[in-house]
């Protein structure tokens, strides 16, 4: 018999007890995950819960009424954040996607500083950067205004991007782009109808982070945006320090376009697709 | 022939060189006119250039100041505190729990999936959550209370806004461990099982397994995420602001507080704070690579 036989059979000796520990493992992390949204969600909509009650005594849905109304500015905060969250997706996932095909597959002269360019974003925080910029953005008459949220949101969405797009480049072959050349195909030709079918589902992925990054700012949009760009997360800071049961419906609308890419990008994610890994070349 | 002749064209082409640098161009024109040109305005803010109240000559009065404030010392260290603790904690739960859910195909699924869809929830979020669920009034202290563990809200232990950010650190915890999570998992179903056995067979320990075979796979993706989670961390603004004391507050609440304070000559303190934080980041991430490009490198 050979070891990894014995192995084997050692292994299916102990199924019942490696069954009930795996069990309460796997449940361990699933409360670990999910304990937290609990009480966000019966927040919603509870109208008293006193302490040391474990379930509200009244329910209500007063919270979710207020969020839904139009008289609140819920739905135009959605609005705003919906509108700057797609901007920054897809101007980040067009530049990204040109920047990432230069750094995976061409090996040139400068590319180590590049590279280093494209990675100091993600290291040196977001409160520096905007509260650097602020007053050139004042002058500029960008501060206070959507477009100027939108611009420096492009700040640490470009090299996430980017990151992304040139590992996915990395793995390309770019005689496949070549062959369609000699066949006659023009450049753009074959870069709609060769290269980028390829690369499409890294791009999906990483423009729906993208969209999720600038969706969850908070800082660089107060500090640009000045109060008067008000986003989602903003008005959920604000009902955080005052009224919790509006705050948990905000939360829950904000966990929203989570869920929601979360079932558009599982088809690309699946396959063990190492995609918020572009970090791995630093 | 035809199609090769295409290929050279009519037009006058660009070079290689110049095509990628012509595709590059977009994001380092953000990259440096926003990015650098950010970093540039806050430096020289820090040395007291304050054309806003004439103010132009350079000098380092704004550190001088960040360094008599006595609020300064105290926030350095929770900053310090809370981005080690919550790196450190995320990166071996996430380690720990990517190697228990890649043991059944059932569960390498549906943890990716709750990792992906943890992953994506705004912080701001996780932080009301964590005030819900950990506040001396939060649904653990009604648990405990019920259970008759905790006779009234102060017998419970004050997590939330206390001295040693307990909360701050859970609620990070909480949103990194799926994200080191996701790429451990990746970086796991890249074929580790086979080395593994190879080992198994001869005679390998479990703790030899996972320092010899498990490690070296794991490393790159460990080391880029945990570098970010530090990063992110040690500077963000909205959770330490909810979740931890006034008193002292993190370096990142410091700078916002100083920068909003209506004395303008508060805002040179309160990018000299940031030229600090930027500082302490860069220099540990530096330090953080090379030490671990030594390991990784004796490794292989």
């Amino acid at each position: 018999m050979s070891a990894d036989s014995l192995a084997l059979v050692a292994r299916k000796a102990d199924r019942p007890r490696r069954r009930l520990r795996d069990g309460l493992g796997f449940g361990t992390l699933m409360l670990a995950l999910a304990l937290p949204l609990v009480p966000v969600a019966v927040w919603s909509i509870s109208a008293t819960w006193f302490f040391p009650d474990v379930v509200p005594t009244r329910f209500s849905t007063r919270s979710w009424e207020y969020v839904l109304s139009p008289d609140a500015k819920v739905i135009p905060a959605f609005l705003t954040s919906l509108t700057i969250a797609l901007a920054v997706s897809v101007i980040a996932g067009l530049i990204g996607l040109s920047a990432g095909r230069a750094l995976g597959l061409h090996s040139f002269r400068g590319k180590r500083i590049v590279y280093f360019l494209v990675l100091a974003p993600e290291i040196v925080p977001p409160l520096t950067v905007a509260m650097g910029n602020q007053v050139a953005f004042i002058k500029l008459g960008l501060a206070d205004t959507i477009l100027g949220v939108i611009l420096v949101q492009l700040v640490p969405t470009i090299p996430y991007v980017t990151l992304v797009m040139s590992a996915v480049y990395s793995n390309y072959d770019l005689n496949y782009e070549d062959q369609a050349r000699v066949l006659g195909a023009s450049p753009l030709r074959a870069f709609f109808h060769v290269t980028l079918p390829a690369v499409f589902p890294g791009l999906v992925v990483a423009a729906l982070f993208a969209f999720l990054i600038a969706w969850s700012e908070y800082i660089m949009t107060l500090l640009i945006g000045g109060g008067v760009v008000k986003t989602l997360p903003l008005l959920l800071f604000s009902f955080a320090t005052s009224d919790l049961s509006i705050a948990s419906a905000l939360c829950l609308l904000c966990i929203l376009p989570a869920i929601v890419i979360l079932v558009l990008s599982s088809r690309y994610l699946s396959g063990g697709r190492a995609n918020i890994g572009g970090f791995g070349r630093l | 022939m035809d199609a090769l002749s295409s290929l050279g064209g009519n037009r006058p082409r660009l070079s290689p060189r110049a095509r990628t640098w012509l595709l590059l161009s977009p994001a380092l024109a953000v990259i440096v006119v926003l990015f650098l040109g950010g970093v540039f305005f806050g430096i020289i803010q820090s040395l007291n250039y304050l054309p806003l109240i004439g103010q132009y000559d350079l000098n380092l009065d704004a550190y001088a100041q960040m360094l008599a404030d006595p609020a300064f010392g105290p926030s350095l260290i929770l900053s310090v505190w809370i981005a080690f603790a919550a790196t450190f904690l995320s990166a071996v739960l996430a380690i720990a729990a990517s190697l228990f859910l890649r043991q059944t195909s059932v569960g390498r699924r549906l943890g990716t999936y709750l990792f992906q869809l943890n992953l994506a929830i705004p912080h701001i979020v996780g932080a009301v959550a964590m005030l819900l669920l950990l506040s001396q009034s939060g649904l653990i202290s009604r648990l405990t209370h019920a259970v008759g563990l905790t006779p009234d809200t102060s017998s419970f232990p004050a997590i939330v806004n206390d001295r040693w950010g307990v909360a701050i650190i859970a609620e990070y915890v909480w949103k990194e461990v799926p994200f080191i999570g996701v790429v451990v998992l990746a970086a796991l179903a890249g074929g580790t099982r086979d080395y593994e056995d190879l080992a198994r067979t001869l005679g390998a320990g479990w703790r030899q397994r996972f320092r010899h075979v498990i490690l070296p796979f794991i490393a790159p993706g460990v080391l880029s995420t945990s570098i970010i989670v530090f990063a992110f961390s040690f500077a963000a603004y909205e959770v330490p602001f909810l979740l931890g004391q006034p008193y002292p507050a993190t370096l990142s609440v410091l700078a916002y507080l100083s920068y909003t304070n209506v004395d303008l000559n508060a805002r040179s303190e309160a990018q000299a704070i940031n030229v600090v934080i930027a500082l302490i980041v860069i220099v540990l991430t530096v330090v953080y690579l090379r030490l671990s490009n030594r390991y990784v490198r004796t490794e292989r």
